[in-house]
């Protein structure tokens, strides 16, 4: 068990105003951390961070904020 | 009320891949259900919807005239030098078809041949039992079902669900997967409207290409497809083309798509006990274009040939519906897997490489690098090689 989830350490945002619900995020993601509802739907317990989904994004809907 | 609990065979999503299974098992005699996500089949616009005639063969159905907009009969093709390269087929070759139209269209073909297809069920999880996929969890209109059957059929696109929740590998490779982005325009002003557009260059479209693909005199699909992991944007590439050529900046913006295309990451398995993987959800796509259409129908085809045997054997665990693996890598896997490498090959190469290529390459050996003949690809460049040697040599 890590000390820590990286989840709790970060949180990502999706801009619902760019975001086109095509899904790239959560089929480029490694860790199944993301499901497409009407918009994609983050799982902070799953995330590791890497930002795969965030650079993928055709549109830059994505962001991680990091605290 | 639609949905009954038990049936032979149930297919998530009514994409080309899903509706292609639907009708091939349905034909045989099968139970089937289609369940699809979006409210109106079709809806779900992810592609630039180039086709070629011959793609729907497999399932013995003549194209109707209202599923496409436009008749191609050749390419432009820009190296990073802006220099022009003209494949002409003289003749028509393909097709720019209006998705909505030719997903319902398909929609309505496995409807008559006795399939059930219901619109705006989302299917959330698969049913596991004893090893095997059983069915699946979906909800309707605010009513949870879980249907029973002897078969799924993953059709549910490049993110699919059931895949994931049936516990496929995931692709979590960004390289393997084209972000993709598009304007359905209208208002600009074409090359030639019977003739698509392709402009290559790491600065233009790195690893992928930029397309204009005709629907009209004056309208098409301008989008593009860069490697997953591009610091910058598909979106952002795509509006700088635009903006420096005035053919595009005036025009207007009828629809806006996304999407991701798995140009990698072909699997050796797409079997399961009781679940079948079809169409992008199993990565079926051209690696070199990016075509998914014809591959999803071709694999579909062979999905429901293979489901109806198991069925009829009365065994559908993953080593008889295997034998679906077989039929696929045998006539489009090998195949694929060689159109990778000659991409591979051409996404190593910089823009002068590119621009020496497209100034001396022939269109028949154009043809057989796109067939996926690594070998001319690779004969090509060496005399680039030795020729630039040369140059450099004697100036
Ligand atoms: C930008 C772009 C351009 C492209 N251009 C071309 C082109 O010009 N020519 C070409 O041949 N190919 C092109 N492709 C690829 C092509 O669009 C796909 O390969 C093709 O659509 C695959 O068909 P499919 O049936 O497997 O999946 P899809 O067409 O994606 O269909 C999947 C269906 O499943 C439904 N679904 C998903 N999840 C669920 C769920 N949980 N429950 C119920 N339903 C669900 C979806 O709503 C969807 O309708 C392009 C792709 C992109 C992204």
């Amino acid at each position: 068990m890590p000390f820590f989830k990286v989840g709790d350490l970060v949180k990502l945002i999706v801009d619902k105003n760019k975001c086109l619900s095509c899904g790239g995020c959560v089929s480029v993601c490694p860790k199944q951390a993301l499901e497409l509802k009407k918009y994609p739907e983050w799982d902070k317990d799953k995330c590791i961070s890497c930002e795969v989904c965030v650079k993928f994004c055709p549109v830059g809907a994505l962001k991680l904020k990091r605290d | 009320m639609f949905i009954e609990p038990e049936y032979d065979v149930i297919v998530v999503g009514a994409g080309p891949s899903g509706t292609s299974t639907a009708i091939t098992a349905a034909r045989l005699g099968l139970n089937v259900l289609v369940l699809e996500k979006q409210q109106q089949v079709g809806m779900f616009k992810r592609c630039a919807e180039g086709f070629a005639w011959g793609l729907i063969e497999s399932l013995e159905l003549k194209l109707p005239r209202k599923c496409w907009t436009q008749e191609i009969d050749g390419s432009y093709i820009y190296a990073p030098n802006m220099k022009e390269f003209l494949i002409d087929m003289g003749k028509t070759s393909g097709y720019v078809l209006e998705r909505r139209v030719f997903d319902k269209w398909l929609a309505e073909e496995a409807v008559k041949a006795g399939a059930r297809l219901i619109a705006d069920v989302n299917v959330y999880d698969v049913i596991k039992d004893k090893g095997f996929i059983k069915g699946v969890k979906a909800n309707f209109l605010g009513e949870d079902y879980e249907v029973k059957s002897k078969v799924v059929v993953a059709a549910d696109g490049v993110e699919s669900l059931v895949g994931r929740k049936a516990g496929f590998p995931l692709i979590n490779n960004p390289v393997l997967m084209d972000s993709g982005f598009q304007y359905e325009m209208a208002g600009i002003e074409l090359k030639d409207p019977h003739k698509l557009e392709f402009y290559l260059g790491t600065k233009v479209a790195p690893r992928g290409y930029l397309w204009v693909f005709p629907k009209g005199e004056n309208k098409a699909n301008v989008g593009i497809g860069i490697i997953g992991n591009s610091p910058e944007t598909a979106k952002k590439y795509l509006d700088d083309f635009i903006t420096k050529h005035d053919r595009f900046s005036r025009g207007s913006v009828l629809e806006v798509n996304a999407g991701a295309i798995p140009v990698g990451g072909l699997m050796k398995n797409m079997v399961m006990n009781g679940l079948i993987l079809v169409g992008d959800a199993a990565h079926q796509v051209y690696p070199i274009h990016g075509g998914g259409i014809g591959e999803a129908i071709t694999a579909g085809n062979m999905a429901g040939k293979v489901i109806w045997h198991c069925i009829e054997k009365g065994d559908w665990s993953e080593e008889r519906l295997g034998d679906y693996n077989k039929l696929w890598w045998d006539k489009r896997g090998n195949a694929l897997a060689k159109s990778e490498k000659v991409r591979e090959t051409i996404e190593k190469m910089s823009d002068e490489q590119l621009n020496m290529l497209a100034a001396s390459i022939t269109k028949d050996d154009l043809m057989k690098i796109v067939d996926g003949n690594v070998a001319i690809l690779t004969k090509t460049l060496l005399k680039f090689g030795a020729k630039n040697l040369q140059k450099k040599i004697f100036g």
